[in-house]
């Protein structure tokens, strides 16, 4: 398994042909306490890099992108019910979507988890 | 090449700023002032723990004036729609700043002391308040602006306690009266006052006591640091109004739900700016009215969301809206028509293109807890 990140900080875990998606840590951390998410309908289709869900801190809302396009085959309904495990565990029980990929060459347009780091600091 | 200089250089400091980066607070611009937003703890627990016991906001931000000179009662009358003149020594009222049409150019908290009056305005109007109050005050009124003070906010149901043990008289005080006292060794004026819903303080000292009495006031285990995040759920849960979304120049009291504001005397003779609408209103209702507005669901509703009668008409505006930590659900504030106002009435807010049901609410969310004798 392979974890890819986006400059929109979202990370991606990939086992097979499904990825896992989510917001990282650096992510939650800046949005601060998440009350709300709303998460992609099971089955819909998404494009890496458009918009297709939305998560709400106390303070603000702010768009949640996809990192890879696919079908969605799984939406987190632990993380809509309790969205505060966004913040307290961003990369395990607080994924957002798991989506089939359609193209797994986007994979290498993303950063590995070094070169997160670096793009984070700057 | 110039060096790109640092965006939160250009912003002015409180006297605590270096005390709020020390302590971990997430500074963000706010009214020209860099300010914490929240501390490391995060705006639902630093909520929390307001309502639970104490929390120590900073908000020297906050315009501090000194109003003088002899003819500083009669001159402000003039100008607020607020009872000056029956203020007794020692007391304060919240009212605000009107303009001939009504609108509100800001609101304010006016405390009467010892031969002057002090006026705390907010930060994002204080430019546009004093060139109001330099114009319109006429020759008899001394204006003195503390620039440079610190205000320090402590609030919930333990900060009696706490402040009580830098100076035990304070614990006495009235809602809504102030005090000079020593704060173990700090000069300072307090008025028991707030903007969380909950009992607390609002403490001005010298610029150079705030970090000192920060700390003596954070030493104590019942009070913990809270940001401007923190501020705005609490006023908002408390139904309290924030200039520049819930009231404006465009806005009237009457509108905003502020009537109890203006006494019975002020009402009947008038002679404020705007007092023809106002009065009007008062006799005659507005056309539209501030309201609670209750979302269903978890998706908050933030200021900006158009609100319709359900499967209906436009009928307002949502001004503020959140998250509510203590109700534990999304709460805001908005404009509606004046027969959408009741509480109980069901309405439609329009959340990104979603229809989600809401209902007028009344306000405060969260009922106010402020000090009974």
């Amino acid at each position: 398994m392979t974890t890819k990140y986006s400059e929109d900080h979202e990370w991606v875990t990939v086992d097979g042909d499904v990825g896992t998606v989510g917001i990282t840590d650096h992510a939650q951390g800046q949005l601060g306490d998440i009350v709300f998410v709303e998460l992609p309908e099971v089955g819909s289709t998404v494009e890496a890099g458009t918009e297709c869900g939305v998560v709400e801190s106390v303070k603000a809302a702010s768009e949640l992108y996809t990192p890879v396009s696919g079908e969605i085959v799984e939406a987190n309904e632990a993380l809509e019910a309790e969205p505060s495990l966004a913040n307290t565990a961003p990369t395990g029980d607080g994924w957002f979507f798991k989506v089939k990929l359609s193209d797994a060459s986007e994979l290498d347009g993303l950063m590995d988890e070094a070169a997160y780091k670096e793009f984070c600091a700057d | 090449m110039a060096e790109p200089q640092d965006q939160t250089d250009t912003f002015l400091a409180t006297p605590l700023d270096a005390f709020h980066r020390d302590i971990g607070g997430r500074m963000v611009p706010f009214a020209g002032y860099a300010m914490p937003v929240q501390y490391p703890a995060g705006i639902i627990a630093e909520h929390r723990q307001t309502r639970e016991a104490a929390s120590l906001f900073d908000v020297s931000h906050m315009g501090q004036v000194v109003l003088s000179g002899g003819a500083e009662i009669v001159a402000l009358e003039r100008l607020v729609p607020g009872d000056i003149e029956a203020l007794k020594p020692g007391r304060m009222r919240y009212t605000m700043l009107t303009n001939e049409a009504g609108g509100i150019i800001d609101d304010l908290m006016i405390t009467r002391a010892d031969g002057h009056l002090f006026v705390v305005v907010n930060a994002a109007r204080f430019d546009v308040d004093m060139a109001h109050l330099r114009a319109n005050l006429g020759d008899g009124v001394d204006i003195e602006v503390l620039e440079g003070r610190g205000l320090l906010a402590l609030q919930g149901p333990a900060a009696a306690a706490a402040l009580a043990e830098l100076a035990p008289a304070t614990a006495e005080m009235p809602f809504m009266s102030s005090m000079e006292t020593d704060l173990d060794g700090i000069a300072a004026r307090v008025n028991r006052c707030g903007y969380t819903g909950e009992d607390g303080f609002e403490i001005s000292v010298a610029g150079g006591d705030a970090e000192a009495l920060a700390r003596k006031l954070l030493a104590d285990d019942r009070v913990e640091p809270a940001g401007l995040g923190a501020r705005d759920t609490l006023r908002l849960e408390a139904g309290l109004c924030l200039y520049g979304q819930d009231i404006d120049e465009t806005t009237t009291p009457v509108e905003a739900g502020l009537i109890w504001t203006i006494s019975k005397r002020r009402r009947a003779e008038g002679g404020f700016p705007g007092a023809d609408v106002i009065q009007g209103q008062i006799a005659g209702g507005a056309p539209r009215r501030l309201v609670g507005i209750a979302p269903e669901g978890r998706a908050p509703a933030r200021s900006g969301t158009a609100i319709a009668s359900p499967g209906g008409a436009a009928v307002g505006t949502v001004t503020s809206g959140a998250f509510g930590p203590t109700v534990e659900s999304p709460v805001a504030m908005g404009y509606v028509d004046a027969a959408f106002a009741e509480p109980g009435t069901a309405l439609e807010l329009d959340l990104r293109g979603k229809p989600v049901a809401a209902t007028v609410a009344a306000l405060p969310f969260a009922p106010h807890r402020y000090y009974k004798p």
